[in-house]
């Protein structure tokens, strides 16, 4: 091997440690112990990046935005739009207007069904979702089916958590309207073929939207290779503040659809008798946004992008293949879901302990991790399950956290068995 | 900073393991369903009353140590007991739990079920020790409708992912 592909390869290395300190927050300690924090998948921390550029509107250039000919407002609509501009960049859409702020992910599922799926489900129509769906991209499409006599359609997880595409198109049918799936189980890591599915709903006319919340801090997305109609995911989870997500959807399915809410900034004039709407995106932004968070949001983007997806990826994947090994050695110990094409969460369950009982025990280890149903009741139910205990990586997490967790297992085995 | 088995002291060990009085009762005369959204709990309180007197009473389910636990000494403290005292009891156990009894000893002596005090240091496990307990008042005022936890302190889990 030549010396040129030795340094490119050591390059190509993610460097776990390197990127540690800049995370204020992991040096905290909880109990005296140093913290393990595997509870990414619920929300993830902030590099100083993140912190910073948020402290810095509020210290340098905070005003409100697209309203004022001043300049403090001008420069904060210029770092509010570059924001934007870096969503897009982020997830290849075609054109910035294709990106609506959001309040994050759960809002994005809402906005959709309120403004397209009020105007395209009508009575007996079908919404399509999957057994694994978040209950944020349950209940939003449950209470549009209860309005207009619609139904929503479930198709259902296989054993090892995966959806089967065979069975997944046989409940695509003449009254489905829209599909809403998720790009990345929270409670299993199962991550679905939405490029696969998408080819298949489109065949149909019926387009798709998918819940990125779980899948863009893992993997790389590009909305026009996936082909999905809509993508939303929340900054929170990608290291960036809470408040904040995005909406990706096409133009035309966009501009064709009713405003959601009313308000400033939504509209171009308003008289008594008339409104007319401002055009994309700014139709779907009523009000004042989280305009500090969104530009800190840009920053994370930017803070993940340099460390590059691909690299992040591999890493976790890395992590979840060596916590996966370790936990399976545990006698008495079943790992929930086992599907081929996993990331970054896994979800277990250990002989006569319930969850809670671990998360208390693990806790008191500086370990954190989530037990619960973790708001996808109809996933534990497919499981017989009431919780599992849940641990999820993201970027900063190394193989002796894992360690510490498995270390937290025998502690608890020792102290209920 | 407390330790561990302050929380998981022997006593709730063994009755999260072998809990007493722990079977389905066809014939009762109250029952009621108890559910703690924070973990998925779930348990099921079965009441004989004869008057104002709890002459048998018992439960059934799956939850965590500590609701195990606590159902199962319920049942023992409150067996015999009319619905004043055991109310009282409740009162006087939720006061320990919750650290706000200020260490007065005003109402019925606890007994065994102080081996719970631990349990203040864990706030968010304080509905797990209380749910046996709604759910026995539940019984006794007996409408048949599930109770939550979720009536009592800061909301759990309510999101997130």
């Amino acid at each position: 091997m030549s010396t040129v592909a030795v340094r490119e390869r050591a390059s190509a290395t993610y460097d776990v440690e390197a990127v540690r300190p800049d995370f204020p927050i992991l040096s905290l300690k909880v109990y005296g112990k140093p913290l393990v924090y595997l509870d990414n998948a619920a929300s993830a921390q902030k590099p100083r990046a993140v912190i910073d550029a948020e402290r810095d509107v509020y210290e340098h250039g905070y005003a409100n935005i697209h309203r004022g000919v001043h300049w403090l407002s001008v420069h904060a609509t210029d770092a509010y739009d570059a924001a934007r501009e870096k969503a897009r960049a982020f997830l290849n859409a075609r054109d910035a207007k294709e990106i609506v702020f959001v309040r994050g992910t759960t809002e994005a599922v809402n906005l959709v069904a309120q403004t397209y799926g009020r105007a395209h489900v009508g009575p007996g129509d079908e919404v399509l979702i999957t057994g694994l769906e978040h209950h944020s991209n349950i209940v939003p499409w449950q209470l549009l089916c209860e309005e207009k006599g619609a139904t929503l359609s479930v198709a259902r997880l296989t054993d090892s958590g995966e959806v089967n595409l065979a069975s997944f198109e046989k409940l695509l049918g003449p009254k489905t309207k829209i599909v809403s799936i998720a790009h990345l189980s929270n409670a299993l890591g199962t991550i679905l073929p939405i490029a696969e599915i998408a080819k298949r709903a489109h065949a149909r006319g019926i387009p798709v939207f998918v819940d990125g919340a779980q899948a863009a801090p893992r993997m790389p997305v590009d909305v026009q290779a996936l082909d999905c109609d809509f993508y939303a995911f929340s900054s929170h989870k990608i290291y960036g503040p809470s408040g904040v997500g995005v909406l990706y959807g096409k133009a035309d399915l966009l501009e064709a659809m009713p405003p959601y809410q009313g308000g400033g900034d939504m509209i171009r004039s308003v008289t008594f008798e008339k409104t007319t709407f401002n055009t994309l995106p700014y139709k779907f932004e009523a009000g004042t946004p989280n305009i500090a968070g969104g530009i800190a949001f840009g920053a994370a983007l930017d803070y993940v992008t340099r460390l590059g997806l691909p690299a992040i990826a591999a890493h976790e994947h890395d992590l979840l293949t060596y916590a996966t090994q370790r936990l399976s050695e545990i006698p008495g110990l079943t790992i929930i879901g086992t599907a081929r094409e996993k990331a970054g969460v896994l979800s277990f369950v250990l002989d006569g302990v319930h969850p809670h009982d671990i998360g208390t025990v693990l806790d008191r280890e500086g370990v954190a991790i989530r037990t619960g149903h973790h708001c996808a009741q109809p996933v534990m139910d497919r499981f017989g399950l009431p919780a599992t205990a849940r641990a999820s990586f993201g970027l900063y997490n190394t193989r002796g956290e894992v360690d510490a967790l498995v270390a937290g297992v025998h502690k608890v085995i020792g102290m209920f068995r | 900073m407390s330790d561990l088995r302050d929380l998981y002291q022997e006593v709730i060990l063994d009755h999260s393991k072998r809990p007493r009085n722990f079977h389905a009762m066809p014939d009762a005369d109250r029952k009621a369903d108890g559910y703690n959204p924070l973990c998925g709990d779930r348990e099921t309180v079965y009441l004989d009353l004869e008057g104002d007197r709890l002459k048998d009473v018992s439960f059934q389910g799956a939850g965590c140590a500590i609701s195990t636990a606590s159902a199962s000494m319920m049942t023992e403290s409150v067996k015999g007991k009319t619905r004043a005292e055991a109310e009282a009891l409740f009162d006087r156990f939720h006061a320990l739990i919750t650290g706000k009894d200020g260490g007065a000893r005003n109402g019925p002596e606890l007994g065994k079920l102080e081996v719970f005090s631990g349990v203040r240091e864990y706030p968010v496990r304080v509905k797990c020790a209380t749910l046996p307990w709604h759910t026995l008042k539940a019984a006794l005022e007996s409408d048949g409708a599930t109770v939550s936890t979720e009536s009592e302190g800061p909301q759990a889990e309510s999101g997130g992912a």
